[in-house]
């Protein structure tokens, strides 16, 4: 029987369920307002909240003191390059840990995710030695491979979550059909995992975009991303707070608005496999 | 051409043995099936043939080349599984057409041989759908068609009719049939439905537990079951056994009496019972009869018409020349 819900336990669970929304985005929010206010009204006490003089002169100025679309532009091709080249390794490994397990798969994967538990910092030096050595420093070749090896547990555990979910028989049937192993994951099994890939994509891209240890550590000048574009407004001799937020808030804005078109399906992703 | 021979094949999964050492031979242009009851190893069987599961020793031909470490799609076998495993994303023409995609046959060719196959399987009009806009039988007859098409030298099927419903499953073994007689390749079929072995093979393999209890034709086997097992299996309603004084008159340790082989009277006969439960399916009516004092339940066919209800005393005699004799080990014992 269903439960019934009276329309008063209706509306307080909206307005609860709004008002932990609202908590969670207030930062987000608060960081966006600020970046449209002056300097002076942004440390103002009381906090203004609207009622201020809306200015758009901080992004004029940080638009020309910084060279937005090139830590824009890194951005981009750190996040899309570390997941896509992470997707390419990790399906042939998912696939094979899906539909060939051995009885160490499983602790394989619990491995794999317990180098997630390792503190970033831990291997700083010895990362930071080799990227030294084999010229890697502030390239962004080399803050792909590292973002990619970091992300590469959570992308193989989530695509083998997906793969779990086909049926067998279908990948049997592809190879009673002749296909090779290439063909069988490229023209079965992948388009048919396209929606799992697809969310896969989406909470990697985020992950890699909002990444700042190995970023703002590996970088200098030449292939900062959007993390060190913030990093450079925080300055400890002022606190330029209303500039820092105009900062973050274009850092931030491409990938909230990628988040809010896609919302569907990562929402869809990340609890695949939970309902059936 | 399509012959398969098993010689001393096993298999093995880790410790448990499911196929333990067997040997089999299905004739080129055979329809084989494989019976027996749910984990007896015939769908192993079929895997092993197909190559989708290695052999544990033993050795697989066909046509007399050894096919054992062959891989599946190297084989020539097309296979049809219970759960039809179209692809999902492509449509009924690409799924017929992905074997001879694979193979790299020319485009020409492939579209005369989607036609045919769709023609001869009432698909023409679903060419462009995608399987999950088909209902069951549809989408079964694509995953023939995707066999089909590839003109190979057997046919499997792993249970093909399971998930249909039972009118569909009638019609769809009349087209099985059908397409076996017009096409006259190998066919090996996997079921657990002895009406499904008896109507469609040529030959029937009766596995229990991984070993083969009879090869025969359908009516070698309803004629002279082997064993026990393959008695009680093939034949519905089962077989009757009857051991004790009544199985010594005729020295053997049970007799075996089919249902259809018993007559039933309200005044006289050999064995006397009562009626229990009894099932009306028009043409006939099947009786339940207890308090025999052979066994706890006889069974008996009689004509839709013949009357008895819950309670009546009834006589049955059976035809002797029909009876089965089986020793103390449940072997057939021959007049």
């Amino acid at each position: 029987m269903a439960r019934s819900v009276t329309p008063q336990r209706k509306a307080i669970n909206t307005i609860a369920a709004w008002a932990v929304g609202l908590v969670i985005f207030f930062p987000i929010l608060w960081t966006i307002l600020t970046s449209f206010k002056t300097e002076a009204q942004a440390i103002n006490d009381p906090p203004l909240f609207l009622f201020f003089d809306w200015t758009l002169e901080n992004y004029a100025v940080v638009q020309e003191r910084s060279n937005y679309m090139r830590f824009l532009w890194n951005s981009i091709i750190i996040a899309g390059g570390s997941t896509v080249l992470g997707i390419i390794i990790a399906v042939p490994a998912a696939w094979s840990m899906a539909f060939v397990p051995s009885k160490r798969t499983k602790d394989i994967l619990l491995w794999m995710l317990s180098t997630k538990m390792l503190p970033a910092v831990g291997v700083l030096y010895p990362i930071y030695l080799i990227f030294i050595r084999m010229g890697l420093l502030d390239s962004r070749a080399g803050l792909v491979i590292v973002l990619m090896l970091i992300n590469l547990p959570i992308i193989v555990w989530m695509l083998y979550t997906y793969f779990k979910e086909i049926p067998g028989e279908i990948l049997e049937a592809a190879r009673m059909d002749g296909a090779s192993l290439k063909e069988e994951i490229l023209y079965v099994l992948t388009p048919m995992a396209i929606p799992g890939i697809a969310s896969t994509l989406l909470l990697n891209i985020i992950l890699a975009w909002n990444e700042a240890f190995w970023t703002l550590n590996l970088t200098a000048a030449q292939a900062a991303p959007l993390t060190a574009f913030i990093a450079s407004y925080s300055s400890p001799e002022g606190l330029f707070y209303a500039k820092l937020s105009a900062a973050s808030t274009m850092a931030i804005a491409p990938i909230l608005i990628l988040g809010w078109f896609s919302q569907k399906q990562l929402v869809r992703g990340l609890t695949f496999g939970a309902v059936k | 051409m399509g012959r398969i021979t098993l010689d001393k094949v096993t298999k093995s999964f880790g410790a448990t043995e499911v196929i333990p050492p067997l040997d089999l031979t299905i004739e080129d242009g055979e329809f084989t099936v494989f019976v027996g009851p749910s984990g007896c190893g015939k769908s192993t069987l079929l895997r092993l043939i197909a190559g989708l599961e290695d052999v544990s020793s033993g050795q697989i031909r066909i046509d007399g080349n050894d096919a054992t470490m062959v891989p599946p799609a190297k084989r020539g076998l097309a296979m049809v599984f219970q759960s039809y495993a179209l692809y999902p994303h492509m449509s009924v023409r690409k799924n017929i057409a992905f074997p001879m995609r694979m193979a790299n046959m020319p485009q020409e060719e492939q579209d005369r041989r989607i036609d045919a196959a769709a023609k001869a399987l009432n698909l023409t009009d679903y060419l462009d759908r995608k399987p999950g806009q088909l209902s069951g039988g549809q989408r079964q007859r694509v995953a023939i068609g995707r066999a089909i098409v590839r003109e190979p030298s057997a046919f499997l099927f792993d249970e093909p009719l399971s998930n249909l419903d039972a009118a569909l499953r009638v019609g769809m073994r009349m087209e099985i049939s059908e397409l076996h007689k017009k096409l006259a390749t190998t066919m090996v079929y996997v079921t657990h439905d002895q009406v499904e072995a008896m109507t469609m093979a040529d030959k029937i393999v009766v596995l229990r537990a991984g070993h083969i209890e009879q090869v025969g034709s359908p009516l070698d086997l309803y004629r002279a079951p082997r064993n026990l097992f393959v008695a009680g299996f093939i034949g519905s309603p089962k077989m009757n056994f009857i051991e004790g004084e009544e199985a010594a008159k005729y020295d053997c340790h049970t007799i075996g009496v089919r249902p259809e082989h018993i007559t039933i009277s309200g005044s006289e006969g050999a064995w006397s019972g009562v009626v229990g439960v009894s099932e009306h399916l028009g043409s006939d009516t099947f009786f339940h009869i207890h308090e025999t004092g052979l066994a706890e339940t006889i069974t008996v066919r009689a004509d839709g018409e013949v009357g008895f209800k819950h309670g009546d005393r009834v006589y049955l005699t059976p035809r002797t020349d029909m009876l089965h004799r089986f020793d103390t080990k449940g072997l057939r014992i021959d007049a």
